[in-house]
């Protein structure tokens, strides 16, 4: 075997050693959601073996069909909880986003007095756990009368977003030379078509990464809407898992089922938007 | 097509003035270069003729109109950065039309004008291509194209060659004055690099912090410096500028070495002044190898020392050691020549400069 061809197999099995550790790893990662949809699909009494049944045996559609069977058969409201889901993460992203725009623009583009104390501040606020805020805020709503209602849960959520999509916006827009607006006008624009015209598709891919985020915290969040949503009026649906526990049982496979009904939405966004995230789209704007 | 005029123009920011009340007029159709080290506020000027900076004192005129309060868009004006800022996400085709589009013209107007400016460019096989796929050259080439589509009245050009290497430099050098010869629009052109401002201008302007130090031909700043930082502005290798005194009709440096006083200006110092004489290294030669031998009026010679020599094949500049300082020389038609030689040089007095120690102007008067 001449020097050549050991080190090709030496590099081979590298690389089959490469595969085998990456497998592990996406096995670890992937193994509760697959155990999420499969549990969905299983009795409770399979679900609960011990020792752990790992081959399902008996699986059936029955959870799904309960679930949007109506309440009528022991169900649950889940088209509610999902319009509640939906209506509040939409709105509230978009919110989080016009919002995030303008200040990560104003902060990548102008200076003013104050700008790393307000943008310090913005960061400290992440600090704060959100359940601890889940008093104060139940207290203060209550006061004003929007407990269980879609407005107080969009107002939680643009609170929450919005310091983290103008940080990450503000990130993008600053990565647009700004010799770019400046041409811009020059070529014609106002300030307002430049914006339009040249800035926001080169940080596109950055305010949608923002979007997607935001998205994802509303439509996942479960400790604040637990506290101040109360009824279908304003459920959503990390809180409707709870339903399936009641005094004495938990209905694991209607709650597995549920949070497959709740993934889904949330991946479609993610694979359809991820196509725009193509990253690198300034290259070439000026010497590179 | 538009004569440019600045009177007493001022911009500061905050209690710092950076361009301190310039006066300027820029003829119809003029290539002028503005020039200067950097932070002398020569790029700042220009973004006031563009309108990207605001004018905090003086008035801008394009054509003939005030234009301190138009934005940018209404100037007509063009300009093409150092950074080429082509917008990545369009095609070379629709960076070169979008000042066009911008300003609603048909569609079939904005064909013909970019297939013109490409054909003038060289452009055509690039029309597809985003930005990231051209060379560094060819983006500067879409960066005019750019410019030349929207048949401004004035093109203004921001150290458009900085960021190319040093053979693609003479070579767009070439393109943008004929571009200017095709295009007779007015161009105002700013850069530090004086070569760049004498190849390309009809006249030059040299800032230095925030004042105009000189405006002229080429020709003329390079002759006739108005002051001694002109003098050892324009000019590669720099002009020898060295402090003497004059004492019985000669210039007496550190040291006690002595040149005559050149003749043009025995009436213009007395006796116990001090000054700069400056001469040019081309007119520093050893004798029988300059640019004027034999015509030249007022020549002294003397032997020095050589104690570099740095040959460039076509001359050889030799570096001379006299009144305690180092003197360039250019010696034209070279022979050999060993550091450590002694050497009879020419001094070409009749092209010698004197200028005031305290202000930096000029004896000439």
């Amino acid at each position: 075997m001449d020097q050549n061809s050991a080190h090709r197999l030496k590099r081979r099995g590298l690389k089959f050693l490469h595969l085998v550790g990456l497998f592990i790893a996406m096995l670890i990662i992937c193994m509760p959601g697959l155990w999420i949809v499969l549990s969905s699909l299983r009795p409770t009494v399979e679900i609960m073996a011990k020792p752990p049944v790992w081959i399902p045996q008996d699986i059936s559609l029955d959870a799904y069909r309960a679930m949007f069977g109506g309440a009528g058969q022991g169900g649950i409201p889940v088209w509610e909880y999902f319009r509640n889901s939906l209506v509040i993460s939409i709105t509230s992203t978009i919110i989080a986003l016009t919002i995030g725009m303008a200040g990560g623009y104003a902060f990548a583009r102008y200076k003013f007095k104050g700008k790393s104390g307000i943008f310090l501040g913005f960061m400290l606020t992440r600090a704060v756990p959100g359940i601890a805020l889940s008093l104060p805020l139940f207290m203060i709503f209550a006061r004003v009368g929007i407990i269980d209602t879609h407005f107080a849960m969009i107002l939680i959520y643009v609170a929450l977003n919005v310091p983290f999509t103008i940080w990450l916006i503000d990130g993008f827009f600053r990565q647009v030379p700004k010799d770019l607006a400046e041409a811009a006008q020059i070529d014609g624009c106002t300030r307002w078509q430049a914006f339009w015209q040249v800035e926001f598709p080169l940080a596109g891919p950055g305010i949608a990464s923002a979007g997607i985020f935001a998205f994802l915290t509303s439509w996942n969040e479960y400790a604040l809407a637990s506290q101040i949503t109360r009824s279908v009026n304003s459920k959503t649906l990390p809180v409707g898992l709870l339903d399936y526990t009641s005094e004495f049982t938990i209905d694991w496979r209607g709650m597995c089922a549920l949070a497959v009904v709740m993934i889904i939405p949330a991946l479609t966004l993610t694979f359809i938007i991820q196509k725009h995230l193509v990253s690198g789209l300034t290259f070439g704007a000026v010497k590179g | 097509m538009a004569p440019v005029t600045l009177k007493k123009l001022v911009k500061s920011y905050g209690n710092v003035d950076v361009v301190h009340g310039i006066d300027l007029e820029v003829k119809d159709r003029e290539f002028i270069a503005l020039v200067g080290p950097s932070g002398c506020g020569k790029s700042t000027t220009l973004r006031m003729i563009a309108g990207l900076e605001d004018i905090s004192g003086g008035i801008i005129e394009i054509g003939g109109k005030p234009v301190n309060d138009l934005p940018p868009r209404a100037r007509n004006i063009s300009m093409v950065f150092q950074s080429y800022a082509l917008y990545p996400h369009m095609t070379v085709r629709e960076n070169m039309g979008f000042s066009l589009k911008i300003g609603k013209v048909a569609q079939s107007e904005i064909d013909t004008r970019v297939n013109e400016a490409a054909a003038i460019l060289d452009l055509e096989k690039y029309m597809d291509r985003r930005p990231s796929q051209l060379s560094g050259g060819q983006r500067q080439r879409v960066a005019m194209g750019r410019a030349i589509v929207r048949k401004p009245d004035v093109f203004l050009f921001d150290e458009p060659l900085s960021n190319l290497d040093a053979k693609l430099r003479t070579q767009v050098r070439t393109e943008i004055k004929r571009l200017h010869a095709k295009v007779q629009s007015t161009m105002i052109y700013v850069t530090h690099d004086q070569v760049e401002a004498m190849t390309l201008s009809d006249r030059i302007v040299i800032m230095r912090d925030g004042h105009i130090e000189q405006v002229g031909t080429p020709e003329e700043v390079f002759r006739r410096p108005a002051t001694r930082f002109v003098a050892g502005f324009i000019g590669s290798p720099p002009m020898n500028l060295n402090e003497a005194t004059v004492a019985d009709g000669k210039l007496v440096f550190a040291g006690g070495q002595s040149l005559p006083l050149p003749i043009e200006f025995r009436n213009k110092v007395a006796a116990g002044d001090k000054l700069i004489f400056g001469l040019r290294p081309d007119d520093i030669y050893p004798t029988g190898h300059g640019l004027n031998s034999g015509e030249a009026t007022d020549v002294h010679e003397m032997e020095l020392p050589v104690a570099i020599t740095e040959p460039l094949g076509n001359e050889t500049l030799l570096f001379v050691t006299m009144a305690q300082r180092e003197w360039v020389s250019r010696m034209l038609n070279p022979r050999p020549m060993g550091a450590g030689e002694m050497v009879r040089f020419s001094f070409d007095l009749s092209q010698a400069h004197l200028f005031s120690p305290e202000t930096g102007k000029t004896l000439r008067g």
